[in-house]
C-alpha cells in the first residue's frame, strides 16, 4: 500500500470573523463547516491539509453558537499552503457562501492562543410579550443571587448547573433594536443585553433565559431571538473587546 | 403570492434540524410569482435529507425554472414534530424555496422512487388543505401528478392523484406545462376534467378516473377500459433518446443540511439490458442510452465548479457497463489527479474489470470498501434471477480486490426469491467464508472483512417476476435466522463477517403497494388515518398497523394482504398495470418468467443478438451506445484541488 500523500507545509494562517444571519441562523455548526469546506473549494483557496490517510482541510472553529441563534461574531482560522492576499481570499470565500453566512473581517494570524482570547460573549435577546418593568425586575432578582441552578436536557439526561456565576453583566438595552429588526405591530417586547463568560460548563443564552424563569417566572410568549453581538477579551470595565487587536499590531 | 415564512419561523426553534425547512440552497432559485403563468410544486415524498439529493426532482426543477413564465419550487415530507406544530398554528404545507402554500400552485408533481412515499403524499395533501380524493378537488386546487418508477403502477394511489406520467420526465414536464398554459389561456374550458382530458389526449399521461375497472367474483380483474372518447386504451412511457441534449442538473443543488449523498452525481447512462429478472429499474428504463464521454466530462467539470463538492458519483444502473467506462475512468482520474479526498466505490458488477476501475479512480486515495452484488446465494438461484456470475468468478474478483489493497468487501444478496429453498440462502454463508479464505490468502492473513447485506425480495410490476408469489415474511425471517447461525457458528470466520439484514415484514407491505390495484387505496388511506407515515423509516413503520388496516378494509371480500402478495398469478390474469405500457412485451415477460423457473439465462443485448423484449420496436428506436471514439482532453486550467470520482449504482442505493 502507498504511503500517505505528503502535504505541502503551512505558510500562512488567516483568522476570520463571520456572521450567521436571518434564516441561516438555523444552520447547525456541522452544516456550517461542510458549507465552508465546499466554499474553500469553489473559491479555490490554497488550503493546507492535515497529513494521514484521510487528509482534512485545516480549519479550526471557536465557540460555535447553538443552532437557531444568530451571530455577528463567530471566529475561525484556516491554514494555507500558499501565501495569499487576506482581503481577496475573504471576498472570494464570502461570495462562495450563501447570503446570511457572511465573512465580515479577516486578519493574518500573528499571535498564538487565539481561542483563549475569546473570554466572553455579548448577547442580545429579544423577549416577546415582556414589558420593560418585568424585565428589569427579573434582572434585579437574578443579579442579587450568587448562584442560580438551571437544568438542561442533554443526550445523557438532565444536567444541573449554575448559570449565574458566568454572567458578568445583564441589562435592558435602552437604545432600541440595534442589529435586530422588530415587527412594528406585535406584542410588546424588550431587548436584553448580557455579557457572559465563556467557560465550562458553558452558559448559553437559553440557560440565561432559564435562570430568569427560575428567579422571576419570566416567560416570553414566543421564541426569543438571540444574537451574539461580540466575542473577545473582557477589559477592566467589563466590556467585550475586539480579539483581533493583538494581530493588528 | 404571500410567503408563509413569518408564520413558520417561530415554530422552527422548537423542531429538530430546522435548516431543512429554510431553503436558500446554493443553486436554488425563487422566481417571481406574478410573472409566471404555470407554477409547479415538486415534491419528493420523504424527509428533506433523502429527497434533496434526488436527481429526478433536481433535473425537473432546473428544466422548468429555465422556461420563461414557468416557476418551480420544491417541497418535502415534514417530520411529525413540525407537522404537529403546523396543525396547531394553521400553517399549511409549504415550498422550501418561496415558502408558498402548496395549494396555490397549478401543479403538484410528486416523484415516487418507491411506494413507501404514499402515506407521506397523503400527509402533504392534507397539510396543504387539498382534498385527498382527486374527485373532490376543484379549480382552486393543484393538479396532482405522480411520476417516478412507482408510477408504472399508480393504481393503489389512483384515488388520490389526478394523473401519472410514465418514464423520463424532462420532455414530459414541458409537454404538460404547455397543455396547462393553453388551457389556462383559453379560460379553463371544461374545468378540471377539461385539462385532464387534454393531458390524456396529449399522450403518455395516465388519468386513472378516465378508466373503469371491472372485477371477477373471485377478486381478480376482469377488464380495464377507458370510459370516455379520446382516451387511449394503453398509455405509453416517455423516453428521452439523446442524453447529451439533456445535461441536467447543470447547477446541482447544494444543501446546508446534511443529506444522504454528500456528493454530486452525473448520470452516465440510462436504462439497462442486463436482464436481471427481479430488477424493475432495469426493465422499465430500456433501452440503454449512453451519455458520451465528452458530455460526461463537461457535466463533471461544470458541476464541480457550481457546487464545490469533493466527490462525483458516476450514476447509472450498472456504471461499469458504459461502452467507454475505461476511458472515462482514466480520463477523470488524469484530470483530477492530486485528490485529497478518500474515495469509495459503490458499484455492483462482479468481475475483475470492476476492480481495475476502482483502482483507477482511487489512484491516490484510500481503498476502503468495494461492493459487489451477486444477489443470489447459490449458483442455481443466480440462474433463476439471470445474474450470470459463477461462484468462482466471485472468488477470483474478491481475491483481486484484496490483492489490490482493498480491505473490505461488501456483498449484496436478496432473500425470498422465486423457487428459493433454505439451502440457497445457506449458501451465502459458504460463499462469505470462501471470500474470507481468499482474502487471507491474498493478503497474507491481514485483517480483512466481508459484509453481507440482505434485502427481502419484492416482486415488481413490468418484470418477469410480476407473476411470482412473494415469499411470506415468516419464511424470510426463518432463512435469515438460520443463515446468521451458519455465519456465526464458525469462530474462525465469524469475527470477519458482518451481517446486515431487515426482517421480512416491511417487504410484504411494499409488495402490497407495488402490485396492488385500486382497491388498495382504501388500505393506504386507513393506515394513514391511523397514523402511518414515513414508511421507509423503521422507527415509524408499523407492520401491524398496515396488516390491520388491510384486514379491516378487505373484510368479507375475496381479496386480502396475502392475496396481493403471496399469491402466484397465472398467465391469463389481467394485471392492474396491463394498460400501462413500459414497452416490454407481456408475452416476452411471461416466456422469461417460464425461462427463470427452468433456470435458463438470457444474455445482454448490448453484446449479443436481440431477444425481443419488445421495447425498441414499440418505440421505434434501438439501444444507444458507443464507443464514440472521442477522448477527454486534460483541462487547460488547473482543476479544483480536492475532487474524487465514485462509481455509483442506482439500483441498490
Amino acid at each position: 500500500m502507498d504511503v500517505p500523500h505528503q502535504q505541502a507545509p503551512v505558510v500562512q494562517r488567516l483568522r476570520f470573523k463571520y456572521a450567521k444571519r436571518g434564516r441561516l441562523r438555523f444552520t447547525s455548526h456541522r452544516d456550517f463547516s461542510r458549507a465552508f469546506e465546499r466554499a474553500l473549494r469553489r473559491a479555490q483557496v490554497p488550503i493546507a491539509f492535515s497529513s494521514g490517510f484521510s487528509p482534512h482541510p485545516r480549519v479550526s472553529y471557536a465557540n460555535a453558537t447553538p443552532t437557531g441563534v444568530s451571530s455577528e461574531a463567530e471566529y475561525l482560522e484556516i491554514a494555507l499552503n500558499e501565501v495569499g492576499n487576506p482581503e481577496e481570499i475573504r471576498a472570494n470565500l464570502d461570495a462562495a457562501l450563501p447570503i446570511g453566512l457572511d465573512l465580515i473581517e479577516v486578519v493574518e494570524a500573528k499571535t498564538p492562543d487565539f481561542a483563549l482570547r475569546l473570554e466572553a460573549s455579548l448577547w442580545q435577546l429579544v423577549l416577546v410579550g415582556i414589558d420593560q418593568d418585568a424585565a428589569e425586575g427579573a434582572i434585579r432578582a437574578l443579579l442579587v443571587e450568587s448562584e442560580v441552578i438551571v437544568e438542561r436536557k442533554t443526550k445523557d439526561g438532565n444536567r444541573r448547573f449554575d448559570a449565574r456565576g458566568a454572567i458578568s453583566g445583564l441589562w435592558v438595552s435602552k437604545n432600541g433594536a440595534e442589529n435586530v429588526p422588530i415587527a412594528g405591530d406585535g406584542p410588546p417586547s424588550v431587548i436584553l443585553k448580557a455579557v457572559v463568560r465563556n467557560g465550562s460548563p458553558s452558559v448559553r443564552p437559553d440557560d440565561l433565559l432559564a435562570a430568569l424563569r427560575v428567579v422571576a417566572g419570566l416567560a416570553p410568549t414566543s421564541p426569543t431571538l438571540v444574537t451574539r453581538l461580540a466575542q473577545g477579551p473582557l477589559n477592566a470595565s467589563g466590556n467585550v473587546v475586539d480579539p483581533f487587536d493583538p494581530d493588528r499590531q | 403570492m404571500r410567503s408563509l415564512w413569518s408564520e413558520l419561523e417561530p415554530l422552527l426553534p422548537r423542531v429538530s434540524k430546522p435548516i431543512q425547512y429554510v431553503g436558500g440552497e446554493l443553486n436554488s432559485c425563487v422566481k417571481d410569482w406574478d410573472s409566471s403563468d404555470v407554477r409547479w410544486a415538486l415534491m419528493y415524498p420523504d424527509a428533506y435529507e433523502v429527497g434533496l439529493p434526488n436527481q429526478g426532482v433536481m433535473i425537473l426543477y432546473e428544466v422548468l425554472n429555465e422556461m420563461d413564465g414557468v416557476l418551480a419550487e420544491r417541497t418535502y415530507a415534514i417530520w411529525p414534530d413540525l407537522e404537529k406544530l403546523m396543525r396547531e398554528n394553521g400553517v399549511p404545507q409549504f415550498t422550501v424555496d418561496g415558502h408558498r402554500s402548496v395549494a396555490d400552485f397549478d401543479l403538484l408533481g410528486i416523484s415516487f422512487s418507491t411506494e413507501l412515499g404514499y402515506t407521506n403524499m397523503l400527509s402533504a395533501l392534507d397539510l396543504a388543505n387539498i382534498p385527498l380524493a382527486a374527485v373532490e378537488r376543484t379549480l382552486e386546487h393543484p393538479i396532482v401528478i405522480a411520476g417516478g418508477h412507482a408510477a408504472f403502477n399508480p393504481e393503489p394511489i389512483s384515488d388520490f392523484i389526478d394523473c401519472a406520467v410514465l418514464g423520463d420526465g424532462e420532455e414530459a414536464v414541458i409537454k404538460i406545462t404547455k397543455v396547462v398554459r393553453e388551457w389556462k389561456a383559453a379560460g379553463r374550458p371544461g374545468g378540471r376534467d377539461g385539462v385532464l382530458e387534454r393531458l390524456a389526449a396529449a399522450g403518455g399521461i395516465y388519468v386513472p378516473r378516465f378508466y373503469d375497472v371491472e372485477y371477477l367474483v373471485d377478486g381478480r380483474i376482469k377488464r380495464i377500459a377507458p370510459n370516455r372518447p379520446n382516451v387511449p386504451f394503453r398509455v405509453s412511457k416517455h423516453t428521452v433518446m439523446d442524453l447529451d441534449e439533456w445535461p441536467y442538473p447543470k447547477q446541482p443543488l447544494v444543501p446546508l443540511a446534511e443529506t444522504v449523498h454528500e456528493r454530486m452525481s452525473v448520470e452516465i447512462f440510462r436504462g439497462c439490458t442486463r436482464g436481471c429478472r427481479f430488477c424493475q429499474a432495469g426493465m422499465i428504463t430500456r433501452p440503454v442510452r449512453e451519455r458520451s464521454i465528452t458530455g460526461i466530462a463537461e457535466m463533471v467539470q461544470r458541476g464541480l465548479d457550481a457546487t464545490g463538492f469533493a466527490e462525483v458519483g458516476l450514476l447509472s444502473l450498472s456504471s461499469a457497463d458504459h461502452s467507454e467506462i475505461g476511458e472515462i475512468a482514466k480520463g477523470l482520474a488524469d484530470r483530477y489527479e492530486g485528490s485529497n479526498v478518500g474515495l469509495s466505490l459503490p458499484s455492483t458488477r462482479v468481475d475483475a474489470f470492476n476492480v481495475d476501475l476502482a483502482n483507477e479512480l482511487t489512484r491516490n486515495g484510500r481503498r476502503s470498501g468495494l461492493t459487489f452484488a451477486p444477489e443470489g446465494g447459490s449458483e442455481r438461484m443466480r440462474q433463476v434471477i439471470n445474474k450470470m456470475v459463477t461462484e468462482d468468478d466471485l472468488i477470483n474478483t474478491v481475491r483481486t480486490a484484496y490483492q489490490n489493497g482493498w480491505r473490505q468487501v461488501k456483498l449484496y444478496f436478496m432473500c425470498g426469491l422465486p423457487t428459493e429453498q433454505d439451502d440457497d440462502v445457506l449458501q451465502i454463508a459458504v460463499l462469505a467464508k470462501r471470500v474470507i479464505d481468499a482474502g487471507r490468502q491474498a493478503t497474507g492473513g491481514k485483517d480483512i472483512r466481508c459484509t453481507v447485506s440482505i434485502g427481502g425480495f419484492v416482486p415488481k410490476p413490468h418484470t418477469p417476476f410480476q407473476w411470482a408469489a412473494q415469499c411470506d415474511h415468516e419464511t424470510v425471517d426463518h432463512r435469515l435466522k438460520i443463515l446468521r447461525a451458519a455465519v456465526q457458528s464458525d469462530r474462525r470466520y465469524s469475527k470477519n463477517i458482518g451481517f446486515r439484514y431487515h426482517d421480512g415484514k416491511p417487504s410484504i407491505i411494499e409488495g402490497l403497494l407495488s402490485r396492488g390495484d385500486r382497491r388498495v387505496g382504501k388500505v393506504i388511506l386507513t393506515a394513514w388515518q391511523r397514523g402511518q407515515r414515513f414508511d421507509g423509516w423503521s422507527e415509524h413503520f408499523s407492520y401491524d398497523r398496515w396488516a390491520l388496516a388491510a384486514a379491516d378494509v378487505f373484510n368479507e371480500t375475496p381479496i386480502s394482504l396475502d392475496w396481493f402478495t403471496t399469491r402466484q398469478r397465472l398467465e391469463n390474469e389481467v394485471l392492474p398495470w396491463d394498460h400501462l405500457d413500459s414497452g416490454l412485451d407481456k408475452e416476452w415477460l411471461w416466456s422469461d418468467w417460464q425461462e427463470a423457473l427452468a433456470g435458463g439465462e438470457v444474455d445482454d443485448c448490448r453484446w449479443s443478438p436481440c431477444f425481443d423484449c419488445g421495447v425498441c420496436p414499440s418505440m421505434g428506436t434501438e439501444i444507444q451506445i458507443g464507443p464514440t471514439g472521442r477522448s477527454m482532453p486534460l483541462l487547460a486550467i488547473s482543476p479544483l484541488a480536492t475532487s474524487g470520482v465514485v462509481l455509483e449504482s442506482l439500483a441498490h442505493s
